[in-house]
């Protein structure tokens, strides 16, 4: 499903489920949405990452239809939402709290959205069964909804929401209220149900974690507008600025000058680094004046042994600190001519032994691993 | 030292306030037509010559016709404003609140006054409407306030939920709102009832040729051999309250467990 599904995408096959055009919207004077722009693509699985007050969860409930934005246009499935209540939606949403009705057993909350189909009885039966046997609830039904626990509850929003074959399930933080190990199996249980559907999820959260393991893409969001959206890897490897790059795992940040721009190569003089030509493709809203900074991730420079392999880049440093953390070792060192502590990570093995601190050591990197990010 | 002068003082209170109350059901079972010590021997009499006054029998069915019906429209009314008032913001929302719940606070007698003139000089006939007028004005405050705490215990994004799931907002309110702040309803509907049923002022001045139980009370004390009979209706009246605002009191507890709350203090 996903191998078609990426090459329709590389042939531009994918038809767009949502369309955000220009979405402005004040909660009185606070601006939480700032011209928000983006395509969600049918079947894709699509995160809204942010930390909170990011306007990720007000951009859920836009599309979901519970928020009146100040402007610009909503499309589902090429129809515009204007006016459109959230009852009237091809969405369904799995609510942070889950939402549960309290005075109604299992099987009620899942048939609760049927009653407007008037199904027979027998039908409705049917298709709660089959609903709760797809998220694993299977002969759950008679159980009162006040008596589930946190995952069971997850699983009754789910299915409930499902039942109604929406074009869009739209989550908001769905794993936030769960133990760490529950999370973990709800992610992929999640992200197997949206491929075996082929519906499109929406996913609201604050974990990058989370984000990276499930989404096909995601929008990163600061103070109401979409920071970066891109591919999980992409994210990662080539975040465009420093606060996205630091919102995904360690990062080390160089001071950097651009000396000479040619095409899409930057001659950049990196702190303690050096020279090095990084790839440079500004992204909107950068401009002449905007700054910039090196970020180096710490699993991508190697403290070289004796003889080592040759890397693209070698640069003498000194060990400040090592701090030994059973698979990796993390190593602080300082470079010449800078005063910036820089993390690199080793992985530990048999015939490898630690540094100390104060040795002098080389590190080897590519100048392809510096990324250039918007100060 | 303080501690047993605030213990003495909390004694005190409480008899001052409820041994006036105990005096009702001491005389109403008292064998004798005068008030005073010492007793005189138990009889079943005061309460038997209940069953026999047929204007004590008319004002009780006036009264209760009088508090169902207040009590209901009250309800229904604080239903509208908790709806609009817990949910939605709105300009000027803090003054329309304000001046919901101020009769709670008001003196009877201006409310009672106030309203006598208003349906005089509108040229309406005193009845048992212009009573019930009055004591909507006077129920929805307390209606209100309960039925505020059912609200606000109810989590919107039940009511989202449902939205989301297609159904319209009448429906929604009638599946899952209003089933799971029923037991406020309940509540609200016995206040209201309670409260129209002990009513003096306001039926004193509203009443025409219809008399409500509190009003034809007042009437009787004029005659000093009726006095045990009152006893022994003030006594009943004493019991209904109690069991109506038990009941209630109850019903609100229960509404704020079921909806996964701790429960917090009411309105009593």
């Amino acid at each position: 499903m996903r191998a078609v599904l990426t090459k329709k995408r590389q042939a531009g096959l994918c038809r767009t489920m949502i369309k955000l055009s220009n979405i402005e919207k004040y909660y009185g004077t606070y601006h939480a949405l700032r011209d928000v722009n983006c395509h969600i693509n049918e079947g894709e699985f699509f995160s809204l990452l942010g930390p909170s007050g990011s306007g990720k969860t007000t951009l859920l409930r836009t599309i979901a239809g519970f928020e009146e934005i100040d402007s610009g246009t909503v499309m589902i499935g090429g129809q515009s939402m204007v006016g459109v209540p959230p009852n009237m939606r091809p969405t369904n949403m799995v609510f942070q709290s889950y939402a549960i009705f309290p005075h109604m057993s299992v099987a009620q909350n899942v048939a609760y959205g049927l009653r407007s189909q008037r199904l027979n009885k027998a039908k409705t039966a049917e298709m709660v069964r089959e609903s709760l046997g797809k998220v694993g609830l299977a002969g759950y039904g008679e159980r009162a909804a006040h008596a589930l626990s946190g995952g069971q509850r997850q699983r009754v929003a789910l299915a409930r929401a499902l039942i109604l074959k929406p074009k869009v399930l739209l989550l908001d933080e769905p794993l936030s209220a769960l133990d760490r190990k529950l999370r973990e199996q709800m992610q992929s249980e999640l992200r197997r149900l949206q491929r075996s559907l082929g519906i499109t999820f929406v996913l609201v959260t604050h974990d990058q974690e989370e984000a990276l393991t499930m989404s096909d893409r995601v929008a990163v969001m600061f103070e109401g507008q979409i920071a970066q959206l891109d591919s999980p890897q992409a994210l990662y490897k080539r975040p465009a600025s420093k606060r996205v790059a630091e919102f995904f795992g360690a990062m080390n940040i160089l001071k950097a000058d651009i000396l000479e721009v040619k095409g899409d190569i930057a001659t950049t003089r990196i702190e303690g680094l050096g020279v090095a030509n990084l790839a440079f493709n500004p992204q909107p809203g950068a401009d002449a004046s905007s700054h910039y900074c090196a970020g180096v991730r710490p699993e991508l420079m190697t403290i070289l042994d004796d003889g080592a392999m040759a890397y693209d880049k070698e640069t003498p440093a000194t060990v400040t600190d090592v701090e030994y953390r059973g698979e990796l070792t993390y190593y602080d060192v300082k470079f010449e001519g800078s005063d910036t502590p820089v993390v690199v990570s080793m992985r530990n093995t048999s015939n490898r032994e630690l540094r100390e601190i104060g040795q002098q050591v080389r590190i080897g990197w590519e100048s392809a691993s510096a990324v250039l990010l918007l100060d | 030292m303080s501690r047993r002068v605030l213990t003495m003082f909390m004694i005190i209170f409480v008899i001052f306030l409820y041994a006036p109350t105990l005096l009702l059901p001491i005389f109403a079972f008292n064998d004798s037509s005068i008030i005073s010590f010492p007793l005189s021997g138990f009889t079943l009499n005061w309460l038997k010559s209940l069953g026999a006054a047929e204007e004590l029998r008319k004002a009780a069915g006036t009264s209760l016709i009088i508090a169902s019906v207040s009590s209901i429209i009250a309800t229904m009314l604080g239903l509208l404003a908790t709806s609009a008032t817990v949910r939605y913001q709105f300009p000027g929302k803090g003054f329309a609140i304000g001046a919901i719940m101020l009769p709670m606070f008001l003196p009877e007698i201006i409310i009672g006054v106030s309203l006598l003139t208003v349906v005089l000089l509108a040229g309406f006939k005193l009845s048992i409407y212009t009573i019930i007028m009055g004591h909507v004005l006077i129920c929805t405050p307390f209606c209100i306030a309960i039925l505020r705490s059912s609200f606000q215990q109810l989590d919107p994004s039940l009511e989202e939920a449902s939205l989301d799931l297609g159904e319209s907002r009448i429906n929604t309110f009638r599946r899952v709102t209003l089933p799971l702040i029923m037991p406020g309803v309940v509540s609200s509907l016995l206040i209201g009832f309670t409260i129209s049923l002990d009513e003096f002022v306001i039926a004193f001045f509203l009443s025409g040729t219809e008399p409500t139980l509190p009003v034809y009370i007042w009437s009787q004390l004029r005659f000093p051999q009726r006095i045990p009979s009152v006893m022994a209706l003030g006594t009943l009246l004493l019991i209904l309250s109690v069991v109506l605002l038990t009941l209630s009191e109850l019903l609100r507890r229960r509404s704020a467990r079921r909806l996964d709350q701790k429960a917090t203090s009411g309105a009593l």
